[in-house]
């Protein structure tokens, strides 16, 4: 072992008992509080206060418990899940908004395992200064310092610098993977979230498989007919050609005519496979694109940094689109608008209009529709539409954003 | 009248050049990309300019943007832009600098030869080429408009030949009725729409698109 491992081992050793010190010092200041101002505040619930101080605080926690598992992850490569309930869409505010939050949280099992954390983690916590104190003592014992409990326990206190070296990082993993026990979804929250997403990956390779047939058929019956029918004009010209010139012209005319309307079907089974424009201007554009098409008014509020993935800005330009024709269909609306914005790794859409209300997701509805696509990205949708409007469709998907520029 | 090409496609690119040729104009330059594109407008400065919408290095809509750019270093540069769809966003951007010497069309619009070869030289001529898939789109946004639904019938159709940027002369032709009779249902689309009726050809397009654009 030469200076070189020894000043690393050194490092690995502070930062270990630092990490410690840390953990010890500040799991009781930050969880004690939050676990007594939770109380506090589900107390205020009966009175409506709650509805504003609820989310406030368990948000807290919940972030304080988040950490937890990063650290978990970045000191000791201990894996701990988020929980996994979707979480309402922040796009909805107001009282509404707020209850919604309120329910999802207290609803949410891992609100309450992470409370629980709060207070396991202060004691749990306090364990980890103990390599600190091992190193501390360990030196000083190296260096000669007289043990306070009389000659012969200098020996047992001079194995404590190693014991402290070696079981530090020990104890950190052993402390993660005890507070993943308690922040880790649990086997039955896991269960639930793998049948959601095998059974909205069916219904999205159904409805991928349909949308094939669908453009197989349209190719088949369309363009493809089309082109046949303008290679046999031709073909009948070409022979005509000389001997009567005149039905030869008819001909080419009727051929440039079916190559038109082969051309005419291609364009509109483009627009339904992938729009043309949303491969050229990304979301924002083809959104901006597709409110100039509606026969009402539409107000276009866009915020998105850059590119989104491409499925992401198909599967969302497709829900918008059907809830725009879903206004113009059926709402007797005269404006609507059209607000999307990305933040902290969340696309959120809305769609709203100012007609009669009481829309709802019938079976094979669009709004169904809108649900699937969002499901199959582990996104969510919701509509507020009392009778008397306004209807307000949201859809929200986790997504990364794509490298590419706007 | 010199001629500068933006289309990448060797195939249309062939096809358009011996098309031009073949009408007496000349293809001074066939650029194949964006940047390539906008160089050669504002160095040639064409009498017409041909522009594909989809070019590479992006193949997005770099034709668009170059277009759009070579106008706001050109002002009053024709450009004719061509695409495989049409789009009112592109259209607007395209008009926010004057409808004078622009025309959007598709592309599949070359196989009426003679039609397209009037549509370089009318943008060419400082007039509008407006695709009729364009006109539909934005008269199908006005469905619930009650003041469009005045017209008469006859008079919704001259509209939308109108908005496509075609001259009295060219409507009468294409309705098989007399000049006279043209401007008689003109007269009547600017009362019921209360536009003020230009003598010109060009700022009565600019009125009807402003209009439907609306």
């Amino acid at each position: 072992m030469d200076a070189h491992d020894v000043g690393r081992m050194a490092r690995r050793t502070a930062i270990t008992c630092a990490r410690g010190l840390s953990r010890a010092v500040l799991a009781p200041l930050e969880g004690i509080p939050l676990f007594v101002l939770s109380l506090a505040a589900l107390v205020t619930l009966p009175v409506l206060a709650g509805l504003w101080l609820v989310p406030k605080v368990l948000l807290g926690v919940r972030a304080v418990a988040d950490r937890q598992r990063a650290r978990a992850m970045e000191w000791s490569d201990v894996v701990i899940e988020p929980p996994g309930r979707p979480r309402p869409l922040k796009a909805t505010n107001g009282p509404i908004g707020r209850i919604r939050c309120c329910a999802w949280l207290l609803g949410d099992p891992a609100t309450w395992r992470d409370l629980l954390w709060m207070l396991v983690g202060a004691p749990a916590g306090a364990v980890l200064a103990a390599p600190a104190f091992a190193v501390v003592i360990g030196i000083g014992a190296l260096f000669g310092a007289e043990s306070p409990h009389g000659a012969g326990t200098e020996l047992l206190y001079l194995a404590l610098l190693p014991a402290g070296i070696i079981g530090g990082p020990w104890l950190l993993k052993g402390h993660a993977v005890f507070s993943g026990f308690l922040l880790a979804p649990t086997r039955k929250e896991l269960e639930a979230r793998l049948t959601r997403v095998t059974e909205s990956r069916s219904e999205t390779v159904d409805a991928s498989a349909a949308e094939l047939r669908r453009i197989e058929r349209d190719l088949h019956d369309g363009a493809q007919a089309r082109i046949v029918s303008f290679s046999l004009s031709v073909g009948l010209a070409e022979q005509m050609v000389r001997d009567d010139p005149d039905r030869a012209l008819e001909l080419l005319a009727e051929a440039r005519a079916s190559s038109g309307q082969a051309l005419a079907e291609l364009r509109t089974l483009v627009r339904g496979i992938h729009p043309p424009v949303l491969a050229e201007r990304g979301l924002g554009g083809a959104i901006e694109a597709l409110a100039l098409t509606v026969p009402i008014p539409v107000d276009v509020h866009l915020d998105l940094p850059a590119r989104l993935p491409e499925p992401v800005e198909s599967a969302v330009y497709f829900a918008v689109a059907e809830a725009l024709a879903n206004v113009v269909k059926h709402s007797g609306a005269d404006r609507a608008s059209v607000q999307a914005e990305y933040a902290d790794g969340r696309l959120v859409a809305m769609v709203s209009d100012n007609g009669a209300g009481g829309a709802g997701p019938l079976s094979g509805g669009g709004l169904c529709g809108i649900e699937r696509r969002m499901t199959a990205f582990d996104g969510t949708m919701a509509v507020t539409s009392p009778p008397g409007g306004p209807t307000m469709v949201t859809m929200e998907l986790p997504c990364e954003l794509s490298l590419a520029k706007i | 009248m010199r001629v500068v090409l933006g289309e990448d496609l060797t195939l249309l690119k062939d096809g358009l050049i011996r098309l031009l040729t073949a009408y007496g104009m000349e293809v001074v330059e066939a650029a194949e990309s964006g940047p390539e594109l906008l160089e050669a407008l504002v160095r040639h400065r064409p009498d017409v300019a041909v522009v594909d919408v989809r070019l590479p290095p992006t193949f997005t809509d770099e034709g668009l943007r170059a277009a759009i750019e070579a106008r706001r270093r050109v002002p009053g540069l024709p450009v004719l832009v061509l695409s495989q769809h049409v789009e009112q966003l592109y259209a607007r951007e395209l008009m926010a600098r004057g409808t004078g010497g622009l025309g959007y069309l598709l592309k599949e619009r070359v196989s009426d030869v003679t039609g397209f070869v009037e549509a370089v030289r009318a943008v060419a001529a400082g007039g509008t080429a407006i695709d009729p898939e364009v006109v539909s789109q934005l008269l199908a946004r006005h469905a619930r408009d009650e003041t469009l639904a005045r017209l008469t019938p006859r008079e919704r159709e001259v509209l939308a030949l109108m908005a496509e940027g075609r001259t009295n002369a060219g409507i009468a032709a294409r309705l098989v009725v007399t000049e006279k009779a043209v401007s008689k249902h003109i007269n009547n689309i600017f009362l019921k729409l209360g536009l003020y009726q230009a003598e010109d050809d060009n700022r009565r397009v600019l009125a009807v698109l402003k209009y439907l654009n609306a």
